[in-house]
Order: structure tokens, then C-alpha cells, then sequence
């Protein structure tokens, strides 16, 4: 069995706020979801299952179907980090596939900016009970330097640049400059990243990607719900999902998760990298996407530097337009989870929704990708393939 | 990291407590597995290579090399954190390197086990510098 047309992307909605002092956290759910669900043509009390992860307040799906009044006859709180999102869509196509619900709705939101949360810099304990953390803690992981060591070890193994990495910046920069709800939106050069202070090195600031406040939902349908709607058929055709850890130390950062995940969905789409003309990829750092673009087959172990230089990801220039609304490292970031915005952005390319400026043209198949959690130690992948129809 | 004098205290439960007492007398303990003869790191009672429980704890030699490593800038004191490659095994280990050059530390490069003391505890960290 496969969820390959078992279901299609209806709604979508990208809160535009990316400081939300003024807002709860509830309260930000609830507005994405009217937003997707009026994206859709639908109303919540056509949600028959909700999908929300770790970002949720209280007891997550009990506490917001409590306060946004869902009638739900399926709930699903799977958490993988950033990653969690894309897991729904397919865990949605999957629950739709067996009749557990026909319209699912997918809510994200955050609001670290608004809590003044040093998001990549500062040590988080997830926990005593956590086997990992009396064995890391200590050492003070944060977001910032174990993305960076897997990094230096690209650059020890293969001899990526910063430089190369700095092109994948230039790129996103290129596209969020017409994005108006961007957080930057100047466009900037190599030079301009690889001058900016180092964070952890190698990854200088403008590796990084924003912090911001904000949300995104997606609603999920039944075929036969998306054909009576009114809006362009986003179709679910590929899905994988996989952690990658430690290996019980044997350590390896030259690989994510991706390499899992981006066959599975392939083989489920019957489709090939070659074949895919638009790509949103998790974007916390640069070396994120170089490392989830040579995991998902773009090119070879120890290409992607080669791949991204020289403009390859920028919309109207490259071989493979990526991030067109300016990504995690310029258009957003909500809640440090980037993986509702790749959807969203992959959604907005295949219905012809994006900026005219970055719409590919005659975009008929999407990737989007997440990585949740660290590349340096443990985290989620999720891959979904996406068509228009 | 040279300036860095405490770290905090590790929590401790039932199955790492060997572990940690070893670490007061400043020995590194690696789990190894009778069944499929390979260590892992941070230690289990159950193998996590093979699913086994013939689990037992041997002493490390202290000796490894840095797998990769990354200096945090943006820290009140900067300091490296790294993954070191115990020597005689495959496994690395999340860890700091101390007393060292921040600016000289390289991929590959030889570091020896140094302990550094904890915040209100005798539990001791395991922290490398180089050779």
C-alpha cells in the first residue's frame, strides 16, 4: 500500500507575523488554522483530524482541539523537531488512505523572538531522564556549534569551502528580497557571509538562519474533498521518514537522515531527482542544505559544494531553484521549526502562488525536506514528494 | 575553555552510576558487549549495536583524536567542543578540549583524556587536551 494520490495539500497559510508580542501561543495556532482552513474553502468544523507536534501548548492536540473547539475523530502528536510537520502530511495522507479522517489540519507556531530566547547560542537540557544529556550537557552543545562540526568534518573530508557554503545565502537572499514579510531582505554577496562574525566556526553569523515568531498550518484532504474545492490539486506522492543518531557512537556527520528518507519517497513517487523542478530544504544553517541536497541525490557525497556555487539554487539562474520565499535563513523560522514553511512554499510553487519574480515556471513537482533536532547528534529527516495535478 | 574552571554537575541514575564513581577517581569507563565484541559510548546495559545485555565497562586508555571539533564564539568565555575517536575502538564521544589554543586545534589532531571538575559534585567530566 501506498499514500502515493491518497491525498492532497487543500489549505496552506504562512502567519505573516515574525514578532508576536502582542499574541499567545494558542492564539497563533488558532489563527493559522483559519487561515489554511480559509486558504482551503473549508471551516474547522470540516476537521475531522488534527496533527501537531512539540510546539503545542499544554497537552498538545487535547489542549488546542479544546481551545480552537475541533470535532475530532483522529489526533496524531508525532514530534520530531522542525521535521515534525512534513511527518503529518504523511502520517494525514496515511490516516486519509485508511478512513480515519478526511480533512486534516496541521498547525505550527512559536514565539522565541517574542520570549527573548537565544535559540542557537545558549545550551538547552531536554531533560534529566534523557539518556544523552549527562554524556553532552557538560560540554555545552547548542544549536550553533554541532551543525558546525558537521561542517568542519564536510570540509575535512571533502574540501567544502566557506565560500561554497556562502552561495547557499546568496541564493536565499536573492529570493527573499521579494518577499516583503521577509526578516532580510537585502541581497548579499559571498564576501558579505564569509566577513560576517564568526559564530562558530566555520558557520559565520550569516550561516544562520533567522529567529523569528510565527506559524504556518496545512490542511490535508481526501481526493474526493480537494476535487470539489476550488483551489489547484497539490498531490501527495511520496513520503519517508527516519531518525539518525549516534550509532551508538559511531559517530558520522558527513550524512543526514535524508539519505534514508529521500530514496524511500523517490521510490514511492516513481519519480528521480532529475525530475523535480522546485526544492524547499531545511534551512537552520547553510551546511543543512548542502548536506540534505547531496543526501537527497542532487548530486554526490562531497559534491554540494560544487552544486550550490555560483548561483545554482537561485529561481530564473540555477539548475534548482530552492527556498524561493527566502527560507529559514531569511524569510522565517517559526518556532526554530522550518518544516511547515518548506511545505507552505513548496505548495504556493506548484499552485503558481509564488512571488512572480521566483515562480519557477510550469512547476509540476516539489521536494520538500526537514531535519528536525541536531545534525550533529540526533535528529528526525521527513521527505515529501508533492505534484500538481 | 583554558579560563573555563567549573562544569555542571552530570545527573546520574541506577545505570550510569558506575560510570560516574569511576570518573571520581579519574577513569574513563567505555562500555563494551561480550556478544558482538565492539564498544559503544554513552554507556547502555543493553548493546545498541546488537541488542545484547553481556554488557561490562573497561577502562579507556585516555588516548584519542578529534573527529571534528567547533570553537563557540558567541559564549562569554569561547570554547571548543568536539567529538573524540577513543583510540582501539570506533566510537567517538561528545567532549570539550581544554588548556589548548583555540585558534590551533585541527581535525585528526592526537589529544589525551584530562579530567575538569563539576559544579557542587565529585563527579568528574571527561575533557581532552591536546598531545
Amino acid at each position: 500500500m501506498s499514500i502515493n494520490g491518497k491525498a492532497y495539500i487543500a489549505g496552506a497559510f504562512e502567519h505573516p507575523t515574525r514578532k508576536a508580542i502582542d499574541k499567545s501561543l494558542a492564539q497563533l495556532h488558532a489563527e493559522c488554522a483559519k487561515g489554511a482552513l480559509e486558504d482551503a474553502g473549508l471551516t474547522k468544523d470540516d476537521v475531522d483530524g488534527y496533527f501537531c507536534a512539540g510546539d503545542a501548548p499544554g497537552l498538545g492536540p487535547l489542549s488546542l482541539a479544546d481551545y480552537m473547539g475541533l470535532n475530532l475523530r483522529h489526533v496524531d502528536s508525532t514530534e520530531t523537531g522542525g521535521s515534525s510537520y512534513l511527518i503529518h502530511v504523511a502520517h494525514a495522507a496515511e490516516a486519509i488512505a485508511l478512513g480515519k479522517c478526511k480533512v486534516a489540519l496541521i498547525t505550527l507556531a512559536g514565539r522565541p523572538r517574542a520570549e527573548g530566547m537565544a535559540t542557537g547560542t545558549a545550551p538547552r537540557n531536554y531533560g534529566a531522564n534523557a539518556p544523552d544529556v549527562p554524556f553532552e550537557f557538560p560540554f555545552s552543545p547548542v544549536v550553533a556549534n554541532m551543525y558546525a562540526m558537521c561542517a568542519m568534518r564536510h570540509m575535512h573530508e571533502f574540501g567544502t569551502t566557506s565560500e561554497q557554503l556562502a552561495w547557499i545565502k546568496v541564493a536565499a537572499s536573492h529570493h527573499a528580497q521579494h518577499n516583503e514579510r521577509a526578516m532580510l531582505r537585502d541581497v548579499v554577496t559571498v564576501e558579505d557571509v564569509v566577513n560576517s562574525p564568526m559564530i562558530s566556526d566555520p558557520l559565520h553569523r550569516l550561516d544562520c538562519c533567522v529567529i523569528s515568531d510565527g506559524g504556518g498550518a496545512l490542511v490535508v484532504v481526501a481526493p474526493e474533498i480537494a476535487k470539489t474545492l476550488n483551489r489547484p490539486l497539490v498531490k501527495i506522492k511520496g513520503a519517508g521518514e527516519a531518525p539518525k543518531h549516534q550509532m551508538g557512537g559511531r559517530i558520522d556527520l558527513t550524512y543526514s537522515g535524508a539519505a534514508v528518507t529521500g530514496p524511500i519517497a523517490f521510490a514511492e513517487a516513481g519519480v528521480k531527482p532529475a525530475d523535480i523542478k522546485y526544492a524547499s530544504i531545511y534551512d537552520s544553517f547553510t551546511i543543512t542544505v548542502l548536506m540534505q541536497l547531496e543526501d537527497l541525490g542532487f548530486c554526490a557525497k562531497g559534491d554540494g559544494g560544487k552544486f550550490v556555487a555560483d548561483g545554482n539554487l537561485i529561481s530564473g539562474v540555477g539548475k534548482l531553484p530552492f527556498n524561493t520565499d527566502g527560507g529559514g535563513l531569511c524569510n522565517n523560522h517559526p518556532s526554530n521549526r522550518g518544516g511547515m514553511t518548506k511545505v507552505i512554499e513548496a505548495v504556493r510553487q506548484l499552485r503558481g502562488e509564488a512571488h512572480p519574480a521566483v515562480q519557477v515556471p510550469n512547476c509540476d513537482l516539489a521536494v520538500a525536506q526537514g531535519t528536525g533536532g541536531s545534525l550533529g547528534t540526533r535528529h528526525g529527516s521527513a521527505t515529501l514528494i508533492l505534484e500538481r495535478e | 575553555m583554558t579560563e573555563q574552571t567549573l562544569f555542571p554537575a552530570p545527573t546520574v541514575d541506577p545505570e550510569t552510576e558506575e560510570f560516574w564513581n569511576a570518573t571520581r577517581e579519574g577513569i574513563l569507563l567505555v562500555r563494551h558487549c561480550k556478544s558482538c565484541e565492539s564498544a559503544h559510548y554513552y554507556p547502555r546495559t543493553i548493546c545498541p549495536h546488537c541488542g545484547s545485555d553481556d554488557t561490562y565497562f573497561e577502562q579507556a586508555s585516555g588516548k584519542g583524536t578529534i573527529y571534528s571539533y567547533s570553537v563557540m564564539r558567541r559564549a562569554k568565555i569561547p570554547y571548543a567542543l568536539a567529538y573524540v575517536t577513543l583510540e582501539g575502538t570506533d566510537i567517538s564521544m561528545m567532549t570539550n578540549i581544554i588548556d589548548c589554543n583555540l585558534d590551533d586545534l585541527s581535525v585528526g589532531q592526537a589529544v589525551q583524556l584530562k579530567f575538569s571538575k563539576t559544579v557542587d559534585s565529585e563527579f568528574q567530566v571527561p575533557t581532552f587536551t591536546p598531545v
